[in-house]
């Protein structure tokens, strides 16, 4: 890169107050032409509000913000797309229903022009593909893309309208390691075009790999600007946390009986989500399987199956030896399975419940949180404080709506709520999906301690190196398919990659569980 | 524009918006009256006079407050679940169908057994004309909005056959008109003398058992969780449907107690025009309350004052009762608008 570039964006002491809480407290750092910065923090850092005051969703309290050195009017979200600044989000916003070139030109023109020029906008299309590495076919319907290419058109949507520096938040929480490969090529190809990249992350590794500089923000403020070869992993997780980030310690396992057991259980496929096929799946005391895979290849059914929400459309669960006949949440409850589910605002907590209320969503119903329908609010109340108190979660008190709380103390709540009820099977759908490290390494510990007391643990990540450091038994499910168990170790990252790709499968290996 | 939650709203946030809002309300109201013809501080005075000013005219409020108190309740409940019970209106005419049924003659018993008999089996009637409509949702995904406003017409055409036909009251000059209940099925006054029936003083009851039911029992915990998301509710093993179910027996009863109230304490008969429409009425007593069960109590009499107030304002100032619609209207736009208000604020850009 070269240090005497033009710089062609200025963030100039940012702040932007919510309430009490500073997200961006000053704020300033600046991006040259050709540089890849990464913006790397916490989740509750004050990544996200930063782009959003730079697209124009926030206005910032003061501070400026210059583009190829304009200013950019505050609160316009047009005016940065227009100025030339484009950005990849972690969800997508594209039609399924229509193609690659339309979804691309879609906006791009207006409504009265009576007959769109389809054909330069093929040509353009095929052109920047061929440029920036990107390969897709245009005609293709969006709907019948992997998520790799979704994003490729995501980048593909961005680079046709001219933008001159490209944001991407969180690009690779949904890849495999191999399309993680391929991206960081189509970024070098834009840089060496005359892009400038802003790449938001928390992966130290992935930051390290792509980034010439790095901007770390810890608590709403700047902790830190360096360039990426004077820095590493250990310098970068210590300035982001604030503190030396240790992975957890993890002694061998000492496995027992099978306690949750599923045979050749199937699912229907639902719209192009597929279903489970005939899975067999045995989770062992004392074990932590990690299944290993990319999101929407058969993670839902599977956790819906083990937490009780669904019963298999063929197949058996059996718990302790016993065939289940009836299964609904409560029962998995009443079974001793702790339930962690995917999406903690969604299905984990009531937005609008304080926290003793969220406390006891699943334990309402009789002893010791009510005796013949009445509710006893001071039991419940001392268990959330108890909770509170035991998982360290941050907050006013047991009743404060839990909404206010940020993801990482709604998630210690959600822990203490099914961990106190000291259950056999722990069931955690992407448990730290979106926490700050201090937050994961807590939510990690407190994992490998449920299992050393003897619980099996069913630990469902996107994020392999999370399966890798914590599973004893990994699987990877991809097209609703389980791979062979593999054993800590035995699997390089890209090996799992290659399965989680869908390629092992057809390779005629046993399936074993 | 936009808008920007607040998080932490202060005391004057939370207070002047509404405050504006009546404040808005009076104003608007004021105008109406002028282009009417009327002075406007002494409309304004007349309608507060006519519904609090002496005791003759605050009596009459607490007794038109009464079935907009069960009906506001049975709203209230329905939509904190957020189940959309649009029907109060033939669920009260159910009540006060069985109420005349039963209460004419059929049973012919003391007074302590035959009111309870009949406000219990009101409730039932009530409960079980929702629960149709609850089973649809529950069971087919049919949306209770229409089904539960469709109810209405249903039920009061039904209603209507019935006036015209077997429940017609032989004595009543070919009036479609009902007989009238027997003096031991009547609601006795709370106080000799003062034209008020024990149906306000279990709409009070009412109010304060259904707080209670929200506040301290599982059942109401199940409701509001259901209300404020359903996903996670059924997560964490709420069975959905069957609260939903629930709440609408409640619902279904507690505007059914409207209809009974109306026949066993004031009218004596079922007539068509047994209610003014005090099962819409009822939204807006619940929108008002913020679907708090005893913020409805108030609500109830506001909107029951302005009612009665305008009835004796257009009697002494030549202006149309049609003012009370218009200022009910009025004060529920901008109350919604108001308590927007004081959750978000607003931003340019």
């Amino acid at each position: 890169m070269d240090h005497d570039a033009p710089t062609v964006l200025c963030l100039d002491a940012i702040t932007k107050r919510f309430g009490k809480l500073v997200a961006n407290d000053a704020i300033s750092f600046s991006l040259r032409k050709g540089e890849v910065v990464a913006l790397l923090g916490e989740n509750g850092a004050g990544k996200t509000t930063l782009m959003n005051i730079l697209f124009g969703q926030y206005t910032a309290d003061s501070g400026s913000v210059e583009v190829f050195g304009n200013p950019l009017p505050p609160g316009n979200s047009r005016a940065a797309l227009d100025a030339g600044v484009g950005m990849v989000h972690q969800h997508f916003t594209l039609a399924d229903n229509m193609s690659v070139l339309e979804n691309i030109i879609l906006g791009t023109r207006s409504l009265f022009v009576p007959r769109l020029d389809i054909n330069a906008a093929r040509d353009r299309i095929k052109e920047l593909s061929e440029t920036f590495q990107l390969a897709i076919s245009p005609d293709e319907k969006v709907g019948n893309l992997t998520v790799g290419e979704r994003q490729r058109v995501e980048i593909l949507k961005a680079l046709y309208r001219d933008v001159r520096i490209l944001i991407l938040d969180e690009p690779t929480a949904v890849l495999t390691p191999q399309e993680t490969n391929d991206l960081f090529a189509t970024l070098k190809q834009a840089i060496a075009n005359g892009l400038s990249i802003i790449f938001i992350s928390h992966k130290l590794h992935e930051v390290m790999a792509i980034s010439d500089r790095v901007v770390v923000l810890r608590h709403g403020k700047l902790v830190g600007s360096v360039n990426t070869t004077d820095t590493n992993k250990q310098a970068l997780a210590a300035m982001m946390m604030g503190a030396n980030a240790t992975p957890p310690n993890i002694a061998p396992a000492t496995t027992g009986a099978p306690l949750l057991v599923l045979e050749n259980v199937s699912t229907p496929n639902i719209g192009t989500a597929p279903g489970l096929k005939s899975i067999s799946l045995a989770l062992k005391a004392g074990q932590i399987i990690g299944l290993a895979g990319v999101s929407g290849n058969g993670q839902a059914p599977l956790a819906d199956i083990v937490g009780g929400v669904h019963f298999p459309h063929t197949g058996t669960i059996s718990l302790n030896g016993k065939t289940i006949q009836k299964w609904t949440p409560r029962e998995a409850v009443k079974n001793g399975i702790a339930r962690i589910p995917e999406d903690r605002h969604k299905t984990g907590t009531v937005s609008d419940f304080d926290l003793t209320e969220n406390a006891i969503l699943e334990r309402y119903v009789g002893a010791p949180f009510s005796k013949g329908g009445w509710l006893n609010w001071r039991k419940s109340r001392l268990f959330a404080k108890d909770i509170i108190a035991k998982y360290d979660v941050r907050c006013p008190g047991p009743d404060t709506p839990i909404r206010l709380l940020s993801g990482g103390n709604m998630q210690k709540l959600i822990l203490g709520r099914v961990l106190e009820a000291d259950p056999k099977i722990v069931l955690a759908n992407q448990p730290v999906r979106g926490l700050d490290i201090g937050a994961v390494n807590y939510v990690h510990s407190q994992l490998l301690a449920a299992r050393d007391r003897g619980a099996a643990i069913l630990l469902i990540s996107e994020d392999l190196d999370e399966i890798i450091a914590l599973s004893d038994i990994i699987h990877v499910i991809a097209d609703g398919q389980l791979s062979p168990a593999f054993l800590r170790n035995q699997m390089s990252p890209a090996e799992l990659g290659i399965w989680m790709s869908g390629q092992g499968f057809d390779t005629g290996v046993a399936h074993a569980s | 524009m936009r808008l920007e939650p607040i998080e932490n709203p202060t005391l004057a946030r939370k207070l002047v918006p509404p405050a504006l809002a009546i404040i808005a309300t009076v104003v608007i109201t004021a105008l109406l009256a002028m282009i009417a013809g009327a002075n406007p501080f002494s409309v304004l005075g007349l309608i507060v006079k006519g519904a609090f000013g002496s005791k003759f005219a605050l009596l009459e409020t607490l007794n038109r407050a009464t079935p907009l108190i069960f009906t506001g309740l049975a709203v209230a409940v329905a939509f904190r679940a957020k189940f959309w019970n649009i029907g109060a209106e033939a669920q009260l005419y159910a009540g006060a169908l069985i109420t005349v049924l039963l209460g004419t003659g059929a049973l012919a018993w003391p007074s302590f057994a035959i009111l309870p008999t009949l406000a219990i089996l009101s409730i039932l009637a009530g409960a079980i004309l929702l629960l149709i409509p609850a089973l649809l949702k529950t069971r087919f995904g049919v949306d209770e909005v229409v089904t539960t406003l469709l109810f209405n017409f249903i039920f009061l055409l039904f209603i209507s056959m019935l006036l015209e036909g077997p429940l017609k009251d032989p004595m009543g000059m070919g009036w479609p008109k009902s007989a009238r209940v027997l003096p031991e099925a009547r609601l006795p006054r709370i106080i000799d003398g003062l034209r008020l029936h024990w149906g306000f003083a279990l709409a009070i009851m009412s109010a304060i058992i259904v707080w209670v039911i929200q506040a301290r029992t599982t059942l109401g915990y199940e409701m509001r969780a259901v209300g404020l998301n359903r996903q996670a509710a059924a997560f964490a093993g709420i069975p959905v449907n069957l609260v939903l179910i629930k709440t609408a027996l409640l619902s279904g009863g507690l505007a059914a107690l409207a209809g009974f109230s109306e026949v066993a304490g004031l009218k004596g008969s079922l007539t068509l025009d047994l209610s003014p429409g005090f099962g819409y009425t009822g939204i807006i007593v619940a929108m008002l309350a913020l679907l708090n069960p005893l913020a409805v109590i108030m609500a109830a009499l506001f909107v029951a004052g302005i009612f009665v107030g305008a009835d004796s304002m257009s009697r002494a100032a030549d202006v149309p009762t049609y003012l009370a619609d218009i200022m009910l209207a009025t004060a529920l736009l901008l109350m919604v608008l108001a308590i927007m208000l004081t959750r978000f604020r607003i931003v340019r850009g």
